[in-house]
């Protein structure tokens, strides 16, 4: 059968009818791509993918999945990307062979530990779920058929001699519901969590599932498809490493922060230095708000925390001379003297802004470098709050900013789910007391802007800021990571820090 | 029956393995009829020795080679475990993550322990006549469920030799079974919730799944005898207490204010199923009297015996050793007045789910009665003809004994299985149309 299906589908490709390749809108992926394309599309639909699967986890994260205000914001991104996003029977061919391809790219990203396929097969399945969910019935039905998913519907006779049973067995379904909706025959291995449960009735090593039910063990399917090809994937990946153009693509995207990079600002010198303590507590995140606290306690900070946060200071608009005259002051209260401060530290404040050395315009850090890398130790103040700081001292921060109970309750419990920039999100919220943050946070400058723009009552998002097409910048070797949950493959250290943190979070 | 001294355990096994020990049905059972290649090879036993020493990943070219094995180290438990990817005695050349199991019967062990609080009679290790028909209610909803909703036809059950017992299902798409599945198996099978802490153990929700609604109909038939008249659950009001606090409030108010005025168990205990009608008939949704009668019957499973493949298992006809170590020959006999009570030295055998009901555990043979009966049976003058091969003397030993019931039971098991296996072959050569 699928013999004859591929030869059809390169005849289908040969005839120019397109529709016959995809005749769905969407797959198992069975069959990898065999045409040949540009490295442009290649890495451009890599990252249009991960950028929608990184979503997918956001919004699993913040909402309930399923639920209408999950699947708007899903079929938003959907649609924005060029992914298929509704069951059209008619020419969706571009958006299907987008989604089969990319699909593809990252199964070779993303299949190189334990951790990364954990990660990509949790959001492939629930793309996966929401698009079969969306499909109708009579679709649904054609996809099992394409798919031989070979569930056998009971007739008529049987189910209703089933009838008593199958109502009382299977949740939601009296007797008129029962005989108005089709029933399968599966076997038990593919109906697990519905017989487990004891939500399904089952006689003789059979489960008899009602029709809505199906997409459980579709899904269950899938899962095991998916595992099994990204197990096989891993061990055929020497070979495709060996490819010089693939190589740093595919490293790059599973490392990769792909937003802005608050580099190019266009708001450099709007700030005041008289500003910078009011602005710390009312539009910094915690990181920095963090940070600037130690620098005017301590006069001093070292040199991690002196990196993230005069990055920062860079990205919200300080100039260069700004940025030495506030260091300086505050160093010279401290221990340091003007002489010394000059000789040392203002060197690297000028290196950082690229006018020294190399002269490369360093670029604040994203929350996923700060989180992954460089761990906080005794003295330090850089880092992640929500990820490096104790739980407790944390909780007392909060308390101290006069954060609600309730409020820290949902923070801490975000952080002991190690959702991070989901924690700093929330922290968004409780201090600009709105309900929905309306934005996916992974960068503090990103924070910074738009919690001015909020403060000033909703000022126009500059455009070159929500799709930045910096995209070389990312071959910067100095940012290269991405948002909180995804794990990367980056240095071994940071990979057993977080397993470390899982041991520590996954009470059992 | 005969005293059953442990010292006398280094005697008794070689006579065992030699005579009593059903080598043959046992090695046809585990060859599952040399289908699968190797699958007797790559099977894992394990044994236990004197002072409880542990011998795993024990594994035999034939069931020849096994029963050799046995005769020559008289093990004083034996163990199975999974079939694995390679031959367990040699798993320490196999690369570290290459040698996994790979199929394994699923096996369930229903322990009496687990029931102690629900027990007045008993507790811990011992039984008795009154508290076993938790095990035979056990065996009847399990054995029905495994039938009739999992759809398995070969399950062999058998005495643990203490204080439960176990099943072993043998169907070959279960053997393949993974432990999700087997844990899942586990949870469909699972009613009974919490530990020491949680007072109400079982709620159930409405519909009643027909599992549930089964599963009471073979509670009902025995609840009666074991809980009212044995355990006689509602005859003081400290008793009648625990079974109150299992009810929602409206119940348990008036019934707190009735029971002292009926005269037994029985009594009481109509009195609270009507009541507990009378509030359906009222429209209030509920069954609180087949909860209670769930929680103190209904069987309690350990997910961890059935879930893992590589999990080992008390093998049919092992023998139960007494723990302990040598003991001064004086000592062993007051101690063995008391293990009269204990059941030290029986045979694991297996049940005969027609005659359920009459199973005594207590007459179950032990190694030392069984190896009495054999003197007693040679001593009656019968010949021995010297040309007799070894199996013949020895099938005429086991008839001799009262172990010969319990291993028909376990040929007839295996004979099972022999011609599920020929009627299978039949149909594949039939589809294929093989002449």
């Amino acid at each position: 059968m699928e013999f004859s299906s591929r030869a059809r589908q390169r005849h289908a490709r040969l005839a120019g009818d397109r529709r016959e390749q995809y005749p769905h809108s969407l797959q198992f992926y069975l069959e990898p791509p065999t045409e040949s394309i540009s490295l442009v599309e290649f890495e451009s639909f890599a990252v249009d993918r991960l950028r929608l699967l990184k979503v997918i986890e956001n919004l699993g994260v913040s909402h309930v999945r399923g639920s209408d205000v999950y699947k708007t914001k899903l079929e938003a991104e959907l649609r924005k990307l060029k992914f298929p996003y509704r069951a059209l029977v008619e020419d969706d061919y571009e958006a299907r062979r987008k989604d089969h391809i990319s699909h593809f790219i990252l199964r070779l990203a993303y299949c190189q530990s334990e951790d990364l396929r954990r990660w990509f097969l949790q959001q492939e399945m629930d793309l996966f779920r929401y698009r079969f969910n969306e499909l109708t019935e009579n679709l649904m039905q054609k996809f099992l058929e394409h798919v031989n998913l070979s569930f056998e519907a009971i007739g008529e006779d049987l189910k209703n001699e089933l009838a008593n049973e199958l109502s009382v067995s299977t949740p939601g379904f009296n007797m008129s519901k029962v005989k108005e909706q089709m029933f399968y025959k599966v076997g038990l291995a593919d109906a697990v969590d519905l017989f487990r449960a004891r939500k399904v009735f089952i006689k003789d090593g059979f489960a008899y599932v009602p029709f809505k039910e199906i997409d459980v063990i579709v899904l269950n399917h899938y899962r095991t498809k998916l595992s099994k090809a990204l197990a096989l994937t891993a061990r055929s990946l020497p070979s495709i490493q060996s490819d010089e153009r693939l190589q740093p693509l595919l490293n790059h995207l599973s490392h990769s922060y792909v937003g802005p990079d608050y580099s190019v600002q266009n708001n450099t010198g709007k700030i005041s230095l008289e500003q910078i303590d009011a602005l710390s507590v009312k539009s910094f995140p915690l990181c920095m708000r963090q940070l600037h606290r130690a620098l005017r306690d301590n006069h001093h900070l070292r040199h991690g925390g002196r990196m993230q946060y005069g990055l920062f200071l860079k990205g919200i608009g300080l100039t260069l001379e700004q940025a030495l005259e506030f260091w300086k002051k505050e160093f010279i209260r401290g221990k340091v003297d003007a002489d010394k401060f000059d000789k040392g530290y203002a060197y690297s404040i000028r290196h950082s802004y690229g006018k020294e050395g190399r002269r490369t315009d360093y670029t604040p850090y994203s929350c996923m470098k700060i989180i992954m890398s460089n761990p906080p130790s005794q003295g330090d103040y850089h880092g992640c709050p929500f990820r490096h700081s104790d739980p407790e001292l944390l909780k007392q921060k909060l308390q101290s900013y006069k954060i609600s109970p309730s409020g820290i309750a949902q923070v801490l419990e975000l952080v002991k789910g190690m959702h991070f920039q989901l924690a700093c999100q929330k922290y968004f919220e409780l201090t600009h007391d709105v309900d929905d943050i309306g934005f996916s946070l992974n960068h503090p400058n990103q924070y910074f802007i738009e919690s001015q723009k909020l403060l000033s009552g909703g000022r126009e998002p500059k455009k070159e800021f929500s799709n930045s097409g910096n995209f070389q910048q990312k071959n910067n070797s100095q940012e290269s990571i991405n948002s909180s949950s995804t794990p990367t493959s980056s240095n071994a250290k940071a990979d057993t820090e977080l397993e470390g943190l899982e041991a520590y979070f996954t009470e059992d | 029956m005969a005293r059953f001294e442990p010292a006398a355990l280094p005697e008794l096994l070689p006579v065992f393995y030699r005579r009593l020990f059903p080598h043959g049905p046992y090695g046809r059972w585990l060859s599952y009829g040399g289908v699968a290649k190797n699958y007797f090879q790559l099977r894992e036993f394990s044994f236990t020795l004197r002072d409880d020493v542990y011998l795993r990943f024990q594994s035999f070219g034939s069931p020849q080679e096994l029963e050799r094995e046995l005769q020559k180290i008289n093990p004083y438990k034996i163990d199975i475990g999974a079939v694995y990817s390679h031959r367990p005695n040699q798993h320490n050349t196999v690369h570290l993550g290459a040698f996994q199991p790979q199929e394994k019967e699923l096996v369930f062990d229903i322990d009496m322990t687990d029931y102690d609080d629900v027990r007045t009679c008993c507790s811990s290790a011992d039984i008795c006549s009154k508290c076993w028909t938790l095990m035979t209610i056990a065996v009847r909803i399990i054995d029905r469920a495994l039938v009739e909703d999992l759809g398995v036809r070969h399950r062999l059950w058998v005495y643990s030799g203490r204080r439960g017992v176990h099943c072993w299902v043998c169907d070959d798409a279960v053997r393949k079974w993974s432990p999700a599945l087997r844990a899942a198996a586990v949870e469909y099978l699972s009613l009974v919730k919490g530990g020491a802490d949680t007072v109400k153990k079982v709620t159930l929700s409405h519909p009643v799944h027909p599992f549930i609604r089964r599963s009471v109909a073979v509670v009902e038939k025995y609840f009666e005898e074991f809980a009212l008249l044995g355990q006689d659950i509602l005859g003081s009001p400290e008793k009648w207490a625990k079974v109150l606090a299992l009810l929602p409030e409206e119940l348990r108010e008036p019934l707190q204010a009735e029971f002292p005025r009926k005269k037994d168990s029985l009594q009481r205990w109509e009195l609270l199923r009507a009541r507990a009608e009378r509030e359906r008939e009222r429209g209030r949704a509920g069954w609180p009297e087949w909860e209670v009668m769930l929680q103190l019957c209904f069987p309690r499973l350990d997910v961890n015996v059935s879930k893992g493949l590589g999990h080992l298992l008390k093998s049919p006809f092992s023998v139960h050793p007494k723990t302990g170590g040598t003991r001064a020959k004086s000592q062993a006999i007051s101690e063995t007045r008391k293990l009269d009570k204990t059941n030290a030295g029986r045979i694991s055998v297996p049940l005969d789910l027609q005659r359920l009901d009459q199973f005594d555990p207590f007459a179950v043979p032990t190694i030392s009665s069984l190896c009495q009966e054999l003197d007693a049976a040679g001593s009656d003058g019968e010949q021995e003809d010297g040309a007799e091969t070894e199996p013949k003397r020895r099938t005429r030993d086991y008839r001799r004994t009262s172990l010969a019931p319990y291993v028909r039971l376990f040929e007839r098991f295996v004979e099972g299985l022999e011609s599920a296996r020929r009627g299978e072959r039949i149909r594949r050569s039939d589809l294929q149309g093989d002449f």
